[in-house]
């Protein structure tokens, strides 16, 4: 079975809005801005003395990782857990599929234990958007991390970022940094980005590791640092995979670092007000140097923050988007 | 129905809240308006009595009932509560008070940020169709609708009151 409806209409419903959350491609100014806002919202909930909102009381969120994860997955459950929400983690090295079970079969018995939504890391592209489109419609699929094709929560919770130091998008030059060809946030960021009108978006990174699509999605290449970074406002650094460098893509680990790794030196290009962000885990001395990663201008911990109150947003803007359609299904029946 | 003009109406609840509330405890209360009629209202009020302690806003979209009907409300805006809520006497201020399941929500979060010493409310508009036990402590005009006419607080400038008739 193959997806057959593109993921950026099945992910809304018949008014516009989230019911599931598979990508950041397609995603109007007005829904893109109506997430940063709603998380804006939730921040001040993280202040509250109990830091929790009734809103997904009685629902449950199954967090289905077939592929390693902390940040990410405790994020979606602390985010789900302040919704109030009952959260399943389903380990799934030691679940049935390892034993056999196929996916389907999986989902379809934990959507019979009544479950609202499923949260859906996996190392295949398009998994998430092939489960939202065989699960039974009261079911809500969040994208956490599809193979190298969308990490919508991750480039959402940078926008979110960006906007907090930065506020208006459209007059900053954004660069992303590194391993982009095998980045799944590097592509749901520039579609963000461009969703919201940002000035201009750059990639960066040797020639072995930058799609040379990526002009077509409305970002700049560039191949040396100097000229790359020179007068960008934010510096997204991705993680060199380390898996990857026995692929050959690239001669060495320090060479890699020599051209392409964020040191002081390499961030004075950009302007002196510019903000460095890592969607983490952050491999020192690899990609970027202790001492960026640790100034005052690096926001990374701000990002994990953050990623709380816009995991906070997408779950519950997914779920009211569920309830609207299923409301509307219901008024309709009987009607002649 | 001609409706009633709001600035006297904020007077008159300006002295009532003063009569009433200001010497119920010996710390002065800090004042809370419920986005987004409620917060204008609360702005003016907060003015005219000199609260000193800033005042809060919140926002119960969060807090809603309805979540499973009507889903989550497009427009939500951030609360913020720029004092500590433990031991406080809290005034709420909202603009229309109907079956009181708007205080319900702005009372459960209020004591997510903490338990205040008391709670008074103070609402413009009380249609009195009351579907909770909840009780406004000062008012500005109590009304009497047909059970689908509703009213709507324009605003911030100026504060005008609208009646809203159901739909043919």
């Amino acid at each position: 079975m193959t997806p057959t409806t593109p993921p950026h209409q099945l992910q809304l419903n018949e008014n516009g809005q989230l019911r599931h959350f598979l990508t950041t491609e397609g995603l109007s100014t007005a829904l893109l801005t109506e997430i940063l806002d709603t998380a804006d919202s939730f921040v001040s909930v993280g202040k509250q003395a109990v830091k929790k909102v009734p809103l997904l009381r009685g629902k449950t969120v199954v967090n289905l990782f077939f592929e390693a994860s902390t940040r990410t997955r405790t994020t979606f459950e602390l985010a789900a857990k302040r919704l109030s929400a009952d959260v399943l983690n389903i380990n799934i090295s030691t679940s049935a599929t390892s034993k056999g079970e196929s996916l389907m079969d999986m989902l379809w018995n934990l959507e019979a234990m009544d479950s609202d939504m499923f949260v859906v890391r996996h190392e295949a592209s398009g998994a998430p958007h092939f489960i939202a489109e065989h699960v039974t419609p009261t079911v809500a699929v969040i994208n956490a991390g599809d193979g190298r094709h969308a990490h919508p929560t991750q480039a959402m919770l940078d926008m979110y970022t960006i906007r907090r130091h930065k506020g208006d998008f459209t007059n900053l030059n954004v660069a992303i940094v590194g391993d982009v060809l095998h980045s799944r946030v590097a592509r749901s960021q520039v579609h963000a980005l461009r969703g919201l009108n940002v000035g201009e978006v750059r990639v960066i990174g040797p020639k072995t590791l930058i799609p040379s699509d990526f002009d077509s999605l409305g970002a700049r290449i560039y191949y040396d640092m100097a000229k790359g970074l020179q007068d960008v406002d934010v510096v997204i650094m991705l993680r060199l995979q380390k898996e990857r460098m026995q692929s050959a893509l690239l001669p060495s680990e320090a060479e890699f670092y020599r051209l392409y790794g964020l040191t002081m030196e390499k961030l004075a290009f950009a302007k002196p007000d510019a903000i460095v962000m890592h969607p983490g885990p952050i491999n020192r001395g690899v990609e970027i140097e202790s001492a960026v990663a640790d100034c005052d201008r690096s926001v990374i911990l701000q990002q994990v923050n953050y990623g709380i109150a816009v995991r906070m947003a997408v779950l519950s803007m997914a779920m009211s988007g569920q309830t609207e359609s299923q409301n509307a299904l219901t008024d309709g029946e009987g009607a002649p | 129905m001609t409706m009633p003009q709001v600035a006297p109406l904020l007077d008159t609840m300006a002295s009532d809240i003063t009569r009433t509330l200001l010497g119920k405890r010996k710390q002065e209360p800090a004042m809370v308006g419920i986005h987004t009629g409620g917060a204008w209202l609360a702005k003016e009020l907060h003015k005219t009595l000199g609260l000193k302690q800033a005042l809060g806003l919140m926002d119960i979209s969060f807090y809603r009932d309805d979540f499973q009907g009507k889903g989550l409300h497009p427009q939500v805006k951030p609360s913020n509560l720029p004092f500590n809520v433990e031991g406080q006497h809290i005034i709420l201020v909202d603009d229309v008070i109907m079956s009181g399941r708007t205080i319900r929500a702005a009372l459960n979060e209020l004591f997510d940020y903490g338990r205040p010493a008391c709670v008074s409310l103070v609402a413009l508009v009380d249609l009195q169709r009351r579907e909770l036990p909840i009780q406004p402590d000062v008012w500005g005009i109590r009304m009497d609708l047909d059970p689908k006419q509703r009213i709507k607080l324009s605003g911030p400038e100026p504060l005008t009151l609208t009646l809203i008739e159901p739909k043919a």
